[in-house]
């Protein structure tokens, strides 16, 4: 045997028994290729992420930011959360990458080349918050199923691509058209091929917002690989999971889409609501749309210990869903007195808006210091957790961080 | 005679080459042999890495299961009665993470193992399910929150600005 093949075929055998199982074509592996789940088992270089993001689940990958990374008013990659429902795509090829468009309510079905995309349609760029539909559930009593997260899961990026009305107008709709679902190249935890991991979509009205982008780019690049790369769709303001990543085909439909997550529990709350731990039946729950009214402090960290009569300067990010936030306050008394934060306009229609205020304490003490954002419907941030669902979306309580003054 | 001598000349040839051909038999042979017994080519491997293989931390054939502070190394699940079943049901598709992030009662584990089975392409566990819930409740049960918990787990430091 030759010495090559004899190493590779040993490292195969450790690579199985690591992997549980035995590597199908393995010894027909390019030299130097090694799985994807294998290439870099630490996430953190593998997606390029700071060492400070929390890591919840390694498969499928899940990773949050912790309040204090999000301060930067454009989020970069290093600080973006990660949430998969699948695996990640193990060989993308750019050049022979296609996008279809079909369904029951498209004029006639149209396959696009990543540049004809690229070049044929008017390239635009927006800051879009996104957050994860289930941000914040780790709160909820009873706990809901699914990734634990805190307060993490949510991105304000900057996004380049098309708007995907130019797209659909450009394939043609018939007056049927009600939602558009999309269909991407990820792979079922069960790597059982006839499954998808997700397969969501927004509404006709929101696939018309100018917002709404077919994107490849993320902060000027290339989406990065677990983000999306080559193309996401991003509808900004909206659960995180209604933006596809890895799109390779868009189905025109002419009911609301029912491919998976759309169906069930999965990203859906109570139409009328529950009391906690109720048991709710699959025909009375109801698809989240815009994502409520929510602000995160994000300087300084929790935990800060100052001294008595300094003053501090805090400032953090709000948002809220489809609408504007029209006012930002903080309290230092658990919400029984409440002072303005001076509020930043969004750079565009759906993006965060910052705010700041310099904050006196009146002696010493331990403090939480609690911010409140208010939508421009009226629609303030509870104090304590709203309506219990069984899954645990739409956790927006108020942010709070620990003060000591000492 | 010249035949004979002919003749002769060839066979010494034929003799010397034989010669030849058991010489590197022997050689190959060795090397062979050298393979057998040292698999990992010891000796001849240079100190560098080789770029062309990838460092591939082998598990340790023996504990594939190790246990460590009661902990079980591969999957970070406790080691309590019904750990393998959890480990061998419940680690294929997702990151035995997503069931310890998880809190619930042995309803919700039987309605969640369920929707698994109908939509995940999780097979039949047969007694194991018991086992499973059973090992699940117990080790990771239910926290009580409330409707707002204290904040937990703050690492105070001086604020500089």
């Amino acid at each position: 045997m030759e010495r090559r093949k004899f190493v590779k075929r040993s490292v195969l055998g450790s690579l199985s028994a690591a992997l549980g199982m035995d590597i199908v074509y393995g010894i027909k592996m390019p030299e130097g290729y090694t799985p994807l789940v294998l290439q870099d088992p630490d996430p953190y270089t593998l997606f390029r992420k700071d060492k400070q993001m929390v890591l919840l689940n390694d498969r499928p990958w899940n990773m949050e930011a912790q309040a204090h990374l999000l301060d930067d008013p454009v989020t970069p990659e290093k600080f973006m959360f990660i949430r998969n429902n699948g695996l990640v795509p193990e060989n993308i090829d750019v050049e022979n990458w296609t996008l279809t468009i079909d369904g029951e309510a498209v004029r006639q079905k149209k396959v696009y080349s990543l540049s004809d995309l690229k070049s044929k349609f008017p390239v635009h760029t927006y800051q879009l918050t996104l957050e994860c539909g289930g941000n914040g559930r780790n709160e909820f009593d009873p706990p809901a199923k699914g990734n634990q997260w805190t307060v993490g899961a949510v991105s304000c990026a900057e996004w380049t691509g098309i708007h995907l009305a130019d797209l659909l107008e450009d394939v043609g709709m018939t007056t049927e058209a009600i939602y558009v679902g999309y269909h991407a190249a990820d792979i079922h935890l069960s790597r059982d091929p006839n499954k998808e991991p997700i397969s969501r979509g927004i509404p006709i009205a929101k696939a018309m917002q100018k917002e709404t982008l077919l994107a490849f780019a993320m902060n000027g690049k290339d989406i990065p690989l677990v983000h999306g790369h080559p193309l996401r769709l991003v509808a900004g303001g909206w659960p995180a999971s209604t933006s596809g990543k890895w799109l390779n085909r868009l189905s025109i439909r002419n009911q609301v889409h029912d491919g998976a997550k759309m169906t069930g529990t999965s990203y859906r709350v109570p139409c009328n609501t529950v009391a906690p731990g109720e048991k709710v039946k699959d025909e009375d729950m109801c698809i989240i749309e815009s994502m409520p009214v929510k602000s995160l402090i994000t300087h300084p960290k929790s935990g800060a210990v100052i001294s008595n009569g300094k003053s501090l300067k805090i400032r953090g990010h709000a948002w809220a869903g489809e609408l504007e936030v029209s006012k930002v306050e903080y309290s230092l008394d658990f919400g029984a007195t409440w002072n303005a934060c001076r509020t930043n306009p969004p750079a565009n229609r759906l993006a965060w808006q910052r705010f700041e205020a310099t904050v006196v304490f009146p002696k010493k003490g331990y403090y939480e210091l609690w911010s409140r954002a208010t939508d421009s419907s009226g629609m303030g941030q509870p104090m304590v957790l709203p309506g219990w669902n069984p899954k645990g979306y739409l956790n927006n309580a108020c942010h709070r961080i620990a003060v000591k003054v000492s | 005679m010249e035949d004979y001598s002919k003749f002769k000349q060839q066979a010494r040839a034929i003799y010397r080459m034989m010669l030849l051909v058991l010489f590197f038999m022997i050689i190959t042979a060795a090397g062979v042999l050298y393979l057998v017994y040292n698999p990992d080519l010891g000796s001849f491997r240079s100190t560098a890495p080789d770029s062309e293989y990838v460092e591939v931390e082998a598990p340790e054939e023996d504990d594939f299961d190790k246990i460590v502070d009661g902990i079980h190394q591969r999957t970070g699940l406790v080691d309590a009665e019904g750990l393998m079943a959890v480990v061998n049901n419940c680690t294929n598709c997702h990151s035995a993470q997503l069931v310890t992030q998880n809190r619930m009662n042995r309803e919700r584990w039987f309605t969640t193992i369920k929707w698994m089975q109908e939509t995940q392409n999780l097979w039949d566990l047969g007694k194991n399910e018991e086992i499973i819930v059973n090992y699940l409740v117990t080790n990771y049960p239910v926290e009580k929150k409330g409707r707002r918990a204290n904040l937990k787990d703050i690492q105070w430091y001086d604020y500089q600005e």
